[in-house]
């Protein structure tokens, strides 16, 4: 089976600063890959270079096995590859559904076909899972997890087939992690290839089918989930070794 | 907080938010519509002219020309963007209409035309420079503003000597573009200004453009967040300088209306004009921050203002007063329009 999208030693440089060098990883339909790392570990960079924000400079990303350059967004939704951002899934103080439909609105001539926009809404999110009594409500009205789940929905509906999740349970509660971790479960159920960014791996895992490690803009390594546990996940991404440290110092402070 | 104690205030959330007044409050227009009711009761309580048809022509016609270009800066304000030369920019236009037909000869509904062009240009640059350079249009329209001010004058002073361009009753074509712009209708045996079926005409575009056309989808989005509309693919640049030129344009219906009814301009009107489209946008629900308001609430903004400055002269009252109210009120409608907004941003996690 050739990989949705597949990089190969990608690379890419902001002026002299190296953010990102040498990292691959695939990402198969039905399969979650999650992409972890720290702050500044260059999560950010391959993900605005798998979204069409940013141009890789170095190596090679193929959708499909053919290689591409995405030159925006727009041209890699139009590849099927979608991404919710973190902070910029959806605009709050627009209604559910002008959220839902912005950039693709179904017309009836020269206006907008309302009623069609609204039913959609409402069927695509109940699809989800997600029920919500009024679609004419604004975004902002919505909890954070509800919010990510609309731009999930979304995503799914204009038929992505790979979706990429920035930080997706991020300054969420536990309920709302677990709601949002939910739905990324349910798109891959649907043979939607997911990219989940976190730097939590107790998000990842349960949900996750392959691990890329990033640290200081390189692949630390990329594991199945045969190969590896969350203990060891978490020990990696923490760099092992400081964390041991860090413990036995906090300990000594004890009284 | 306990698993319990979020579902019920969960279901309560859901309660409470099915009620009236939380379905009213989200409509921008809201709080306009009841301050034009109260200003209305007032002035028709304390002066007898207020009521009579004749005053209400008067203030039809005060808030007109005024709701015109203010309904477009509100789409421009919900756009998220500024434009401080649409005052002035009513004057460039009778200006450029006036030159080019008392002193070239040209017929008015060419001059008309040449002016339109005009205004759209520089709309379009105003869009433009602000898009381009990423500045705010606050400073950037600032600058338009300050150099179409010294255009006026200076242009009008070389071409004419003075300070005024008058004789567009000569013209040729002036009767029937008057007509166009600057007729009266009866209605009831009072006659009623044009400028007020522009108006009209302007809300009713203006509302349908914002809330039935993917581009109004587009205003409300690249107002209420530039970085997710590009996401998307709206196209966030096209969008805003489309905004500028429909302001521009509206400016220039304006000042259309004004040359022909008063067949004579001064080079140093429509200053100040920028501020009171903006007032009547804020008072009509728009917030600052963009995102937010709509075109009917301009035009009820544009009312309230004509309705309090011919109110004031009918009941004879220095005029002062009205910049009193006129404070009063956008303080108020401001401090509304923010509790509504946080409202609807209020983050629940």
């Amino acid at each position: 089976m050739t990989p949705l999208i597949e990089v190969r030693g990608v690379g890419k440089t902001y002026g002299s600063v190296i953010a990102l060098r040498g990292v691959s990883a695939v990402v198969n339909a039905g399969e979650v890959t999650c992409v972890l790392g720290d702050n500044g570990a260059g999560k950010s960079t391959l993900i605005k270079v798998l979204a069409g924000v940013h141009r890789h400079d170095e190596g090679e990303l193929l959708v499909d096995g053919r290689p591409v350059r995405f030159s925006s967004p727009r041209d890699a939704l139009d590849r099927g590859v979608a991404t919710v951002h973190q902070d910029l899934a959806v605009v709050p103080l627009m209604s559910v559904w002008r959220n839902f439909f912005l950039g693709s609105e179904p017309r009836r001539g020269p206006f907008l076909d309302r009623g069609k926009a609204r039913e959609v809404t409402r069927r695509a999110l109940a699809d989800m899972g997600i029920d919500l009594r009024d679609v004419e409500q604004p975004v902002g009205t919505l909890s954070g997890g509800e919010r990510q789940c609309v731009a999930i929905a979304r995503a799914v509906h204009f038929g992505a087939r790979v979706l990429i999740l920035d930080e997706p349970t991020a300054a969420l509660g536990v309920k709302q992690a677990g709601l949002v971790l939910r739905h990324v479960a349910r798109a891959r159920d649907r043979g939607l290839g997911v990219v989940l960014i976190t730097h939590n791996p107790h998000h990842a895992y349960p949900v996750g089918d392959r691990f890329l490690l990033l640290k200081r803009g390189r692949a630390l390594g990329c594991h199945d989930k045969s190969e590896i546990g969350v203990e060891e996940l978490t020990r990696q991404m923490a760099g092992g070794a400081e964390l041991a440290e860090l413990a036995h110092e906090l300990r000594g402070v004890d009284p | 907080m306990t698993p319990v104690v979020a579902e019920v205030s969960g279901a309560d959330e859901r309660l409470r938010a099915s009620g009236l007044l939380d379905r009213l409050v989200p409509r921008p227009e809201v709080g306009a519509l009841l301050g034009a009711l109260v200003v209305f009761a007032f002035f028709s309580v304390v002066t007898e002219r207020f009521l009579s048809p004749a005053g209400v022509a008067t203030w039809l016609d005060d808030a007109s020309t005024l709701g015109v270009v203010a309904v477009a800066v509100a789409l421009l304000m919900i756009g998220g963007e500024f434009d401080l030369s649409a005052g002035v920019m009513t004057a460039s236009t009778a200006l450029v209409t006036a030159v080019l037909s008392t002193r070239l000869g040209w017929n008015v509904w060419w001059a008309l035309l040449a002016s339109l062009l005009f205004a759209l240009a520089v709309g379009a640059l105003n869009g433009w420079l602000v898009v381009r350079t990423g500045l705010p249009s606050f400073i950037v329209t600032l600058g338009t503003f300050l150099a179409l001010q010294g255009l006026n004058l200076g242009v009008t002073r070389l071409v004419t000597g003075t300070v005024q361009v008058s004789g567009m009753r000569a013209a040729p074509g002036y009767e029937s573009a008057g007509f166009v712009f600057a007729s009266t209708f009866s209605l009831g045996g009072t006659r009623f200004p044009v400028s007020i079926v522009w108006w009209l005409v302007a809300t009713a575009v203006a509302s349908v453009v914002l809330l039935r056309t993917r581009f109004g989808n587009w205003v409300f989005a690249v107002g209420g967040s530039a970085a997710v509309s590009r996401a998307v693919g709206v196209p966030v640049r096209r969008t805003k300088v489309v905004l500028f030129t429909a302001t521009a344009g509206a400016a220039w219906l304006v000042g259309s209306i004004n040359i022909l009814r008063f067949t004579s301009v001064q080079a140093n009107q429509g200053i100040g004009l920028e501020f009171q489209f903006i007032i009547a946008a804020v008072i009509g629900g728009c917030l600052l921050t963009g995102g937010f308001g709509s075109a009917v609430g301009a035009a009820v903004g544009a009312l309230i203002f004509g309705m309090a400055r011919q109110g004031i002269v009918y009941a004879n009252w220095n005029s002062d007063w009205f910049q009193l109210f006129l404070g009063v009120m956008l303080l108020a409608a401001v401090l509304v329009n923010n509790a509504l907004r946080r409202r609807a941003e209020r983050v629940r996690r």
